[in-house]
């Protein structure tokens, strides 16, 4: 028991004995810090907890007594105390001298209460640790001194990021058996530096301790003079909370129950996840959309009497009542009527798969998020993150502590918030429909779908009105080809054809539309796909206004012409795959790409080191070594013209 | 404008959220009432997620006979002020054959407790059940959920506990399946006091000291609360002041010497004394690791 420790709790206990009353005051006003401590198998986090109750005064003397009496019985360090029998709960967990489950343990200090999740190290208990971090404000990362950042460490870290605990201590522990080797210690911490920068971690504390022997736990210790930071207790005391960043975000209450005594009183009840609210501010119920007033925020009355508040923030569970009967019910999120959060059906989220049954890409899972249940599925992964190395891999299911990224949809529209911007709208769980099990975890990034905060609008012109008055039927003539194929040569003559005949066009060049509306994309497979599905988009909207509407991209992938194909009305998409084979066209080289490609200097060239897909059964296809561009020009307008 | 919770009213509102979602997501809850301090904070908190309805469930007594007599006093005081329906179970079969603490040790808390429990949930077909637990009492408590799922013959599998994260419960299960919901789980023995103290809600009065009849056994300092104490040749009960840290039946629950009449005086004997709480119940000596042991069996 360090001096300084037995110092504090001395003023404690003074405090206790002469005025409870004062020291009721004080215990009533102390903060809330929760925390985590992981690490590998071995790396001496129960002993570091049973350490921290220890020193903090949580152990009683008949605890004590049994402790001391299993520590000589059961116990890994000789005749001196076992710190982590005090918290290694389970039989089983005594027999195998391991900790399969996460476990919460309570100890206050002077300044702040705690509540600490013990989380395990080992690897099949992953799902265990996403558990305790879930709602830790920070992680204690444990290392072992003699054996440096491991796999677990890296994986840990990994979890806590993604969870979002933004502090995180390194505690590098077991000092005492490697001598205090200041090198050695620094070593470590440079090498976690790295890995953590890797992963977005920029900021965490580093300090050398033993948990077994005390050193750094409570005060400084005499082994380890040339560290210069503060030790565990007081950086888990002082480090600043950000607990009040909630309620600066807009007002948000998902509703779990609908509180109806009689005919006069109507509250819908919840837990407050963002904003603060106050009666007359007005609301909007989503996904309705419907706005009223807030009247009355009812909590039951306190020993004062009263039971209506002025003011409600995050974090406070309240039952709040509106000035007009609007429909509300148990899985709306009634939000502040000016910034309402987001509706959408399809989303990336990033899954930690939780069950021995892997993904089944397809299948229908519930979804509960807040207090939304609907159903959902799960498309195959874009990939799973291989948590050593952080590389993407293909993957085409996620099975049991994988971690992968995956588009996921929603049977109905449902509220959501980036779990970035508000964990409680954010975070979702998997469920299986037959066995009941929680076999994910995930966390929404954003929607997919512009589905968002967007209703359509009834319009009174539409698109055939639109498209009469142009006296023609909209249509897309969508080419496809390798660069250098003449796509956009033909496409030109087509315009110039159809402008004659008083045809009302548009073309949109692949070269032009990077210059504006995609310059912010690049020419990776999944920038490829989004510059297909804007132009698919901004296509849709011109045949909506009654244009003929021409392309020329590349556009390499099936699927993503197949999608703008489902975008239009049937008969409207018409492919022309300007078939002309890569040695022509490289041979060509207008833009001296493929030189470019072929000399290494251009990355993801199609036909060289990107693929293209050929169209299997494209409306007209133009074999550019049969015709010339205005012979293939005139057959592309005659097509269309049959088609009108 | 931003106001800093403190850690019991984040306590608060953690737990009523946790009773609000029970209630929304499963058919028939109960709520275990044992008459303890703890049952007094869970029913308090109850009655404030609900308002102004009342507790939309029942209160279930698994009564022993053998409760202190001041507890069945505040237990239906209780009832009527909250205006819930209280049940109140006994085991047939415990009360056939005379069960009691005095005659047949731990098979007094088996039948009495753990299979009334189980019959009585049985009975009334309750699928979800809150209880007063929390996970601070002991070293097993420390590592259940939240929502404990129990098979349908009401055994607890530490190993395949559901993952619960954030505050997302997942409250679903397959038919004669039932939850344990532990809504204080997070609090600590002196926040249930704090509470007690700040809401001022009526508990016990055992839990506060007072000269009442006592006798030694077993190295428990037992209440004599009525004639069915079994008095040995020559023994006469002394009058101590004395008071209780945790209620059960009588005859199992040992008493501390002290002059703590008031809250705030209780408090303060708990943060100066030095032996852990469950220490007075002579159910947790039996065997090592008992109470996982009685868990798996079906013990809340």
């Amino acid at each position: 028991m360090s001096a300084t420790a037995s110092q504090n709790s001395y003023q404690a206990q003074e405090l206790i004995a002469k005025d409870i009353d004062a020291y009721l005051i004080q215990h009533q006003h102390k903060s809330l810090l929760r925390f985590i401590t992981c690490g590998s198998v071995d790396d001496g986090k129960s002993t570091l907890i049973g350490r921290l109750l220890y020193d903090s005064k949580m152990i009683f003397e008949d605890q004590l007594a049994t402790l001391e009496a299993d520590s000589k019985r059961l116990g890994t360090q000789g005749q001196e105390i076992d710190f982590a029998l005090l918290v290694d709960g389970l039989a089983a967990e005594r027999e195998q001298g391991i900790t399969i489950d996460v476990a919460y343990r309570f100890f206050s200090t002077d300044k702040r209460k705690f509540i600490v999740a013990d989380t395990p190290g080992h690897e099949q208990y992953t799902r265990n640790m996403v558990t305790g971090a879930s709602t830790a404000d920070l992680a204690v990362i444990l290392i072992d001194a003699r054996k440096g950042v491991l796999t677990q460490t890296r994986r840990h870290s990994y979890l806590v990021h993604l969870i979002g605990i933004r502090n995180i201590v390194l505690a590098v522990n077991k000092m005492d058996l490697i001598g205090y080797d200041e090198a050695k210690y620094d070593a470590i911490v440079a090498d976690y530096r790295g890995f953590a920068a890797s992963i977005g971690i920029t900021d965490f504390v580093a300090m050398p301790i033993s948990g077994f022997k005390g050193d750094n736990i409570t005060t400084r210790s005499a082994h380890t003079p040339w560290y210069t930071g503060v030790p565990l207790m007081e950086h888990l005391e002082t480090v600043v909370l950000d607990v009040t960043a909630d309620q600066a975000k807009p007002f948000r209450m998902p509703v779990q129950w609908v509180n109806r005594p009689n005919l006069d009183f109507r509250g819908f009840s919840g837990l407050i996840s963002s904003g603060t609210v106050r009666p007359g501010d007005a609301i909007r119920v989503l996904p309705s959309g419907k706005t009223s007033t807030v009247s009355r925020i009812v909590i039951a009355p306190g020993p004062s009497g009263r039971s209506d508040l002025d003011i409600a923030v995050a974090g406070q569970s309240v039952t709040i009542c509106f000035a007009d009967e609007i429909d509300c019910s148990r899985g709306d999120v009634i939000a502040s009527a000016g910034d309402p959060p987001q509706v959408a059906d399809q989303f990336e989220t990033t899954l930690v798969w939780m069950s021995d049954e892997a993904l089944l890409p397809g299948r229908a899972y519930w979804l509960k998020l807040a207090t939304q249940t609907l159903t959902a599925t799960v498309q195959h992964p874009k990939y799973q993150i291989n948590v050593n190395t952080m590389e993407h891999l293909a993957a085409k299911t996620l099975e049991l502590n994988a971690i992968g990224v995956a588009t996921l949809s929603t049977d109905r529209p449902i509220v959501f918030e980036a779990y970035v911007a508000n964990r409680q709208l954010g975070g979702f769980i998997l469920i299986d429909k037959i066995s009941n099990a929680t076999v994910a975890v995930g966390m929404l990034h954003f929607s997919l779908r512009r589905s968002q905060n967007v209703h359509w609008q009834a319009l009174d012109i539409s698109r055939e009105r639109h498209a009469k008055l142009k006296n023609q039927r909209p249509a897309v003539l969508w080419f496809t080809g390798l660069s250098g194929a003449g796509k956009s040569t033909i496409a030109n003559l087509v315009e110039k054809k159809l402008s004659r005949m008083n045809r009302h066009t548009f073309l949109l060049d692949g070269d032009n539309v990077r210059h504006g509306l995609n310059r912010d994309l690049g020419f990776t497979d999944a920038d490829r796909v989004e510059n297909i599905r804007r132009v698919g988009e901004v296509a849709k909207l011109m045949t909506d206004a009654g244009l003929i509407v021409i392309t020329a991209f590349i556009s390499p992938f099936r699927a993503e012409r197949q999608m703008v194909r489902e975008m239009m009305d049937h008969g409207e998409f018409i492919e022309i795959h300007i078939d002309t084979p890569l040695a022509d066209a490289e041979a060509r080289d207008v833009k001296g790409l493929y030189k470019k490609a072929r000399a290494g200097k251009l990355a993801n060239f199609t036909g060289i080191d990107s693929p293209y897909e050929a169209p299997l059964e494209p409306e007209i296809r133009v074999n550019t070594r049969e015709m010339t561009a205005d012979q293939a020009a005139q057959h592309i307008v005659d097509v269309l013209l049959l088609n009108e | 404008m931003s106001q800093t919770l403190t850690h019991l009213e984040r306590l608060e509102a953690e737990s009523i959220h946790i009773l609000r979602e029970v209630v929304s997501e499963t058919e028939r809850p109960v709520m275990l009432y044992s008459v303890g301090k703890d049952s007094a904070v869970m029913l308090h908190l109850a009655r404030k997620a609900f308002y102004p309805s009342p507790p939309p469930f029942p209160l279930l007594h698994v009564d022993t006979t053998w409760k202190f007599k001041a507890m069945y006093e505040l237990r239906d005081r209780m009832a009527r002020e909250s205006g819930m329906e209280l049940l109140v179970y006994h085991n047939p079969e415990a009360a056939a054959r005379g069960i009691n603490p005095f005659d047949h040790g731990s098979l007094h808390t088996d039948m009495w407790k753990t299979e009334g429990l189980k019959q009585a949930l049985d009975k009334y077909a309750f699928d979800a059940a809150f209880g007063g637990a929390r996970r601070d009492e002991e070293k097993s408590r420390a590592k259940e959920r939240i929502f404990s799922f129990r098979s349908v013959s009401h055994r607890w599998d530490p190993k395949h506990q559901r993952p619960e994260v954030w505050n997302i419960y997942n409250a679903r299960k397959a038919k004669g399946e039932s939850i344990r919901v532990f809504p204080i789980s997070n609090w600590t023995e002196l926040d249930i006091w704090q509470y007690i103290h700040l809401e001022n809600i009526p508990i016990v009065p055992l839990y506060f000291a007072a000269p009442r009849p006592t006798v030694w056994r077993n190295g428990l300092l037992l209440m004599v609360d009525d004639d069915r104490f079994p008095l040995r040749e020559g023994e006469v009960p002394e009058i101590k002041s004395i008071r209780f840290r945790t209620l059960g039946c009588y005859p199992l629950t040992g008493a501390v010497e002290s002059t703590a009449a008031t809250l705030p005086e209780v408090i303060q004997e708990m943060l100066l004394t030095t032996t852990s709480e469950r220490q007075g119940r002579a159910i947790d000596h039996d065997q090592a690791a008992s109470m996982e042991k009685k868990k798996q069996e079906g013990y809340f």
